[in-house]
């Protein structure tokens, strides 16, 4: 990518030296603007930051944006581990809940994401030209319109209240999108690759496992982020899936940690800013993959 | 090591009859090659040898077995693709060692195969390299390659030289030759370019739209073409096509293509005298047009004057686009001739080698 990129920038460049100065100021302002759109985006982080800074008694309104007294970071603490005392449980279990709940969601919902659009994309069949739309239709099913059928079917086959029905839902609503991001992302692969691994010998799962898994990682990590992500921030099926604390992700015990007379604010944004590190995180290492994976398909020609 | 046997073979996609009817018998050992302009079946006719397309109609034989129902992996061919189709995330030794390994051939035997294969291509310095960083010409032989190390019956070749440069092109092409002749299996191989089928080919197959034309040897295929199609496609630049009459004046046959008038060698006259009268097409090869001083000895000339229209130097000889009348129609002379645009030129046909083709049907007149 890289190589064709700078093939791309370093045509232009002959031709273009004298128009380039005039261009700074406009360059200049364009840089002031996003870097004031940013700043305006990035508002609420800060608050989130410097709120966690503060002690229960610092935080008020009319203080809101002011410094905190210090960098203190008990609230973090409080939010981590909770306070028997005062009735607040700590989010480290939860944390490690969305864990437990977000890496197997994720890696099932990409997997079988995978193999659906291997068979799609390369393995037409009859049907399968009505089967992917109605699969994509899932997409746009409100997850509010199946809340009942839901907690009836988890309900029945005995994964209601646990994790693992919370995994197994988050893996079927995230097919869809697993399966329309890899089927195009197997469509541009050529049809004569497969083709030679089928008179080499490969079998319909062979070729899969040999030679289109081996070359699918840009299309996995896009999933992966996609899907972790989405998980990671659900509250909806998890507030209605797992009625129990101790076995809540991490947004939904957030969420109860704001008791019903008084917030602690501080607590409640330390923990939040908890709440959000890991996708981040996996944006901050993954993040550029994305983009390639993204890119992918376009730039190989 | 096998002969193919296409019986009455049908492929149809939807509405469109690809392979229309096709029935050959290649011998074992044998170098067949289709050819014909895109979209004529060739490819399809490949695919379905190699299991990649289902017949519609018909019986595929491969030795005395029918494979229609065989799928490809069991019917022991090699098939090297247009676009090399190497495993991307694999090395050279494993790309070509891949389809061994799927078949659990020992690791010993693996590696005597490959090196083996890769001496005979010459990449055994980049046994340990991934495709890309390989060039276009090295990657062909990566594909040969990783075909001969199954060692297989037939040899399928989809215009495997057609992503090379015209150099390697033509290096490339005497190799496959030379590689036909040491591992003397059977070698099928689509091209549309009728110089690979020519300079290759122990038989060639005429494709046009899903129905085979000809087959016949090159040498068959360039003096005997069966109709007005393969005379065209075969031979470059194209034979030129006159519409004319078959005429009989003072005891001789002419062609009379009206701005000029042929005499039908006296050990012909027999043969188109049936078409006494009738219109018929008149075919002649550029390189059976010579200049009339530079006429080779031995032939039986016709003389004829045209305009000169444009006149090529090839260095070792001139293409001469040449107006007869209002009919265009090119000659390859010798490269001392002295041709200007816009000059009357005397010429001779060799009428040995001249064709007469029914104007309705396209077939030929010519009697072998």
């Amino acid at each position: 990518m890289s190589t064709a990129t700078r093939r791309l920038r370093a045509r232009p460049r002959p031709a273009s030296p004298p128009a380039r100065k005039p261009f700074r100021w406009g360059r200049a302002l364009i840089y002031v603007a996003l870097i004031l759109a940013a700043a305006f985006y990035l508002l609420p982080v800060y608050l989130l930051v410097i709120t966690g800074m503060k002690s229960f008694a610092e935080v008020s309104l009319a203080t809101m944006w002011d410094w905190p007294s210090g960098i203190h970071f008990d609230s973090f603490v409080k939010a981590w581990f909770g306070s028997p005392s005062e009735g607040i449980r700590g989010l480290n279990s939860n944390f490690m809940n969305s864990i437990y709940l977000a890496i197997p969601a994720t890696l099932g919902s990409a997997l079988l994401g995978s193999l659906n659009g291997y068979v799609l994309a390369k393995w037409k069949f009859r049907g399968s030209d009505i089967l992917f739309p109605l699969m994509l239709f899932g997409m746009f099913i409100p997850y509010q319109s199946i809340l009942i059928p839901l907690v009836q079917t988890l309900q029945r086959i005995g994964l209601y209240g646990s994790i693992p029905g919370l995994i197994f839902v988050h893996i079927v609503y995230g097919i869809p999108i697993t399966t329309l991001i890899f089927r195009n992302y197997y469509a541009a692969i050529p049809s004569e690759l497969l083709e030679a691994s089928k008179i080499d010998g490969a079998s319909l799962f062979g070729i899969y496992r040999h030679i289109l898994l081996p070359i699918s990682m840009p299309g996995f990590v896009v999933v992966i982020i996609w899907q972790f992500t989405s998980v990671w921030n659900d509250f909806l099926f998890g507030v209605i899936v797992t009625s129990r604390p101790n076995v809540q992700p991490i947004t939904v015990a957030l969420n109860n940690m704001a008791g019903s007379y008084i917030v602690e604010w501080n607590v409640q944004m330390a923990g939040s800013l908890l709440a959000a590190l890991p996708t981040l995180l996996v944006y901050i290492l993954l993040g550029r993959y994305f983009m390639r994976g993204l890119l992918a398909g376009s730039l190989k020609g | 090591m096998a002969s193919v046997t296409y019986e009455h073979v049908y492929k149809r996609f939807g509405d469109v009859i690809a392979v229309n009817d096709l029935n050959i018998e290649i011998a074992d050992k044998e170098f067949l090659v289709f050819v014909g302009p895109s979209g004529c079946g060739k490819t399809t006719s490949l695919r379905l040898l190699a299991g990649l397309e289902e017949i519609s109609d018909g019986r595929i034989l491969i030795g005395d077995r029918v494979v229609n129902d065989v799928p490809p992996k069991d019917r022991d061919i090699a098939m090297v693709f247009q676009s090399y189709a190497l495993y991307p995330h694999m090395s050279v030794y494993d790309n070509m060692a891949f389809g061994l390994k799927l078949r659990k051939v020992p690791k010993a035997e693996i590696d005597k195969k490959v090196k083996e294969a890769a001496e005979i291509l010459g990449i055994g310095q980049f046994l340990d390299r991934k495709p890309k960083q390989l060039s276009g010409g090295q990657r062909q032989r990566v594909a040969v390659g990783r075909a001969i190390v199954r060692n297989p019956k037939v040899f399928l070749f989809d215009e495997p030289l057609s992503n090379l440069d015209a150099k390697l092109r033509v290096q490339t092409r005497a190799e496959i030759s030379k590689l036909h002749q040491r591992l003397g299996t059977t070698f099928i191989y689509v091209t549309h370019d009728q110089v690979e089928a020519m300079t290759m080919a122990s038989r060639i197959a005429v494709m046009k739209d899903g129905i085979l034309q000809q087959i016949d040897t090159p040498q068959n295929l360039y003096d005997h073409p069966s109709n007005v199609f393969v005379a065209g496609f075969i031979g470059s630049p194209s034979m030129n096509f006159f519409e004319a009459t078959v005429v009989e004046q003072d005891g001789k046959l002419y062609v009379d293509g009206g701005s000029f008038k042929v005499n039908i060698p006296e050990n012909k006259k027999a043969d188109y005298m049936p078409q006494k009268g009738k219109k018929v097409v008149f075919g002649i090869r550029p390189e059976d047009i010579y200049a009339a001083q530079y006429a080779a000895p031995g032939i039986n000339p016709a003389p004829v004057k045209a305009d000169v229209d444009v006149s090529e130097l090839m260095g070792n000889e001139i293409f001469l686009y040449l107006l007869s009348g209002n009919k265009s129609f090119i000659a390859r002379v010798d490269p001392r001739t002295h041709a200007r645009p816009g000059e009357t030129l005397d010429l001779v046909m060799n009428m040995d080698n001249m064709h007469l083709f029914d104007p309705q049907t396209e077939k030929t007149l010519d009697v072998i």
